[in-house]
């Protein structure tokens, strides 16, 4: 094995970082329904493949700005995301079941994305994807920038809504022990609602980024899974910024393994880690 | 008999030189139905949902496609070392998952799926795929059948009768209802008797045998396999989607979701609506989950046993006479003298919370040890200590002469000792015959099921429950509950019962009733140790009385006088001013 140079190395630390502030950024929306809701939602990976082709969708036929397209597709994802809280709740479905469900919605949304764009490759082709920073010997591509901006903006929003609103305590009150909560005047069903609605514009809002950063295609939903579940798990559950970090984590280590043994080595990592920390993290995960 | 005709039947298909076609369909069926059916032995009759059964079927497939074309062993030879392989690696993986008793329910689920990808990685990066992928199409195919279509049929169709089989007899084996009550709660099933670590693991091991079984065949059926296609997400998740159509509960639940599964998607296929078909499973795994949540057979099942328990049942009376088993097979004499259970300097502490500091208990043969304390005494921590619940901090407990500390419950509980919980916990999903027959099969008395069925029955007539033996738990009410309870711990034949708190919640009626069965227990030669908070029972039922309080003994002796002890009445009353100082 002949060690990278540092410059490659460092390149490839940095896009590390980038992909994993997607990862936590994907992570955010399933580590606050899980955590907070008990609902493990796989098909936020749909959603947000399907935010990824909306986006894609409107920037190529109607020509809107891939950054503008939020505005539009995230309001609609979130009373998406109420519906799905919606059915989930009206049928008290547990933990392990919201999983299966879930993925019942994710096929759906997959056989439809299939259905209108093919399962050919997508490439959104923007004006953000041509520019490059340069930071001494470092590259920069705008459009990974752009996703670690907003992924870091996001959780720590997130983050800080929790912490320091009213309506942010009054979720951690409810996913804490929600009778009690409900007997202190926290209205339960709107809270959970309102999380629903945020985690599905948060899955659009990684939509964007992916349409920014990759090519698209229906049968990638399935490949971000494993990863993201593994930064979910190492961060934390109901964490807003431990998906993050734990991406971060995620990512570089992932990198640097592509780097110094081969690309195809690199989900060792994840996985491995992901199964320490289900065996050795102490108490209640 | 229904299930060998039908077999047999199948058997002779090829005989008709039907087209390929028809064959391959049906080699697709079947391998569904062996893969979902042997997922459901560990995951579907044990509640421990597994997203890594790809892993073992592709272990399998790499265990053929290796053997085969690589080292030319021929095929039918790979497929024993295939199964395992497979199961090789679920046993150790057992051993290290099934100690940690955190990771349940979706985190099983989660950390088998890693698992899945570890496997996967670890496969395309060494010689054993290397990336390409690996080709057997240099493999001969055995001459079973006349033509290579039949040879898989017929190879898959012995796989799924194999399989059925298995399922069929480990859900009306020991195994079987060990898996059942693990599946319905883990902790009262091993504090009952039953071996759960050793239940997963051997139905684990099972469960990925077969798999890989299923793998080996698939190999040289596809006769190129790589990695991305064999350890993809479609495996489990196919599996589960098709276990939980047709019943996870039942041996024949898996087998129906997959017929019914496999003839939508290849009916889809054939008529080029691939993408109709997917959608149409995504809608109905969710229609499935959300309105039969026991899948089809489940959902059939309860409605005929319900209509057979709509059939008027004779109300039975607790029985008044005492031609009831002796619990303990040599009764001793009551009050013989000798101890039966004994702990040394015994402590225990909960994040920082002394519940138990170096207590000294003697419990002597025939008695009956009333245990009393106010509120986080420690009296419910004792006995989950004693019952092996809990591991001690520090001390030793000896019962029936073995040092027991460090032993697993059920270990514990097949020497002789039940308890019974405050708060009932049966196994949900069983019926109260069953959750009697339970214990009276890993309890101390260890029957086979015929015997423990009619010991079991004796035993609700004990308690006056018979006209409820197939009802399920939740039709009971509180006070039955509380007697099932009772039930479910006599039928191990205890040498040592424990009762925490039976009588909380009963009405005063109830509470007569249930005094005098205790104290027919006890004339039996049980031993008995009770918590219980009313004075009144305690005082009539105790021979003698230990109190608890803040985690130390301090009363030990015959009822009345440990209750005029003024340490007692300040553990109960409350210190005075003067008295604090």
């Amino acid at each position: 094995m002949t060690l990278p140079s540092p410059t490659l190395l460092a390149q490839a630390i940095l896009s590390g970082v980038f992909v994993g502030a997607l990862y936590g950024l994907l992570g955010l929306g399933l580590s606050l329904s899980w955590g907070l809701l008990r609902q493990i939602n796989l098909a936020h990976f749909a959603l947000a493949f399907l935010g990824a082709y909306l986006t894609y969708q409107l920037a190529t036929a109607a020509a809107i700005d891939p950054l503008a397209t939020l505005l539009i597709i995230a309001p609609i994802f979130f009373v998406l995301g109420a519906a799905i809280h919606w059915l989930l709740s009206r049928f008290a479905v547990t933990p392990l079941n919201s999983l299966l469900v879930t993925f019942g919605l994710t096929v759906i949304v997959e056989s439809l994305i299939q259905w209108f764009w093919t399962a050919d490759y997508r490439r959104l082709g923007s004006h953000y994807a041509d520019i490059t920073f340069r930071a001494g010997p470092l590259f920069i591509p705008l459009p990974e920038l752009l996703t670690f901006a907003l992924s870091v903006v996001l959780c720590v929003s997130v983050w800080a809504t929790l912490r320091y609103t009213d309506i942010g305590k009054a979720i951690r009150a409810t996913a804490e022990d929600a009778p009690i909560a409900a007997a202190f005047g926290v209205n339960q069903r709107r809270v959970a609602i309102l999380l629903s609605g945020v985690c599905a514009a948060l899955a659009a809002a990684a939509g964007l980024c992916l349409a920014l950063t990759y090519t698209l295609t229906p049968s990638q939903i399935y490949a971000w899974i494993g990863v993201v579940f593994a930064a979910v798990m190492i961060g934390g559950l109901g964490s807003a910024l431990g998906p993050l970090v734990a991406g971060i984590v995620i990512g570089v280590s992932e990198a640097i393994t592509m780097t110094l043994t081969a690309p195809s080595w690199a989900p060792l990592v994840s996985f491995s880690l992901l199964i320490v920390v289900l065996l050795v993290r102490p108490g209640k995960a | 008999m229904l299930f060998a005709a039908v077999a047999l039947a199948l058997a002779t298909l090829p005989f008709f030189r039907l087209p390929a076609f028809y064959e391959t369909f049906l080699y697709l069926m079947f391998h569904w139905i062996v893969l979902a059916t042997s997922w459901n032995i560990l995951s579907g009759y044990s509640g421990y949902v597994s997203f890594g059964h790809g892993a073992f079927f592709g272990l399998g497939v790499y265990a053929t496609a290796t053997l085969a074309a690589r080292y030319r062993w021929p095929f039918l030879a790979t497929l024993p070392v295939a199964a395992l392989v497979a199961a090789m690696v679920g046993i150790v993986l057992g051993a290290v998952v099934f100690r940690v008793k955190r990771v349940r329910g979706e985190l099983f689920a989660l950390l088998t799926l890693a698992v899945t990808f570890v496997l996967a990685t670890v496969i395309l990066n060494t010689p054993i795929d290397g990336g390409p992928g690996v080709y057997l199409s240099a493999v001969p195919i055995p001459h079973i059948g006349a033509t290579p279509a039949s040879t898989f049929y017929l190879l898959e169709l012995a796989a799924a009768v194999i399989t059925l089989a298995i399922a069929w007899w480990i859900a009306r084996s020991r195994l079987g209802s060990g898996l059942f009550a693990i599946h319905d709660d883990e902790d009262a099933a091993e504090v009952l008797g039953v071996p759960t670590f050793r239940c997963k693991q051997v139905a684990f091991a099972i469960s990925c045998g077969l798999a890989g079984v299923a793998g080996g065949i698939y190999a040289l059926f596809v006769s190129y396999v790589t990695v991305s296609e064999t350890f993809s997400i479609t495996v489990p998740l196919t599996v589960v989607l098709m276990s939980v159509l047709g019943g996870t509960r039942h041996w024949a639940g898996p087998a129906i979701g997959a017929a019914a599964i496999t003839v939508i998607s290849y009916t889809a296929t054939a008529g080029d609506h691939v993408l109709a078909g997917k959608a149409a499973i995504g809608i109905i795994l969710i229609a499935v989950i959300l309105f039969m949540p026991d899948g089809i057979l489940g959902t059939l099942l309860v409605r005929r046993a319900r209509s057979m328990r709509a059939a008027p049942a004779p109300d039975t009376l607790p029985a008044k006479s005492a031609d009831f088993p002796s619990p303990v097979r040599a009764s001793p004499l009551r009050g013989s003298g000798a101890r039966l259970l004994y702990l040394r300097d015994v402590s225990k502490s909960f994040a920082g919370v002394q519940a138990l500091d170096r207590v000294d208990l003697d419990v002597y043969r025939g008695e009956i040890l009333g245990l009393l304390g106010p509120n986080g005494s420690g009296k419910s921590t004792l006995i989950n200590v004693v019952s092996g619940h809990h591991q001690l901090d520090g001390g030793s407990i000896v019962f029936e002469g073995q040092t027991v500390e460090r032993w697993p419950a059920h270990r514990v509980a097949r020497l002789g000792l039940a308890r019974t919980y405050q708060i009932p916990r049966p196994f949900a999903h069983s019926s109260v015959l069953d959750n009697v027959v339970l214990t009276a099969m890993f309890g101390a008395a260890a029957l086979p099921r015929p015997e423990a069925t009619s010991e079991a029955r004796r035993w609700l007539e004990f308690t006056g429950l018979s006209a409820k033996a197939e009802a399920l738990p939740a039709d009971l009410n509180l006070h039955q509950r509380k007697f099932l309870e009772l039930a479910r711990a006599l039928a191990s034949r205890p040498r040592l019962l424990l009762l925490d708190e039976v009588l909380s919640g009963l009405t005063p009626a109830e509470i007569d009733g249930a005094v005098r069965l205790i104290l027919r227990i006890r004339d039996q030669g049980t031993t008995i140790v009770l918590v219980e908070h009313l004075m009144r029972v305690v005082m009539a039922l105790s021979d003698r009385i230990v109190v608890l309080d803040q985690g130390h003994v301090i009363a030990e002796g015959p009822p009345t006088e440990v209750m005029a002890q003024a340490a007692v009445k300040a553990a109960y009353l409350g210190t005075g001013v003067d008295a604090a100082g």
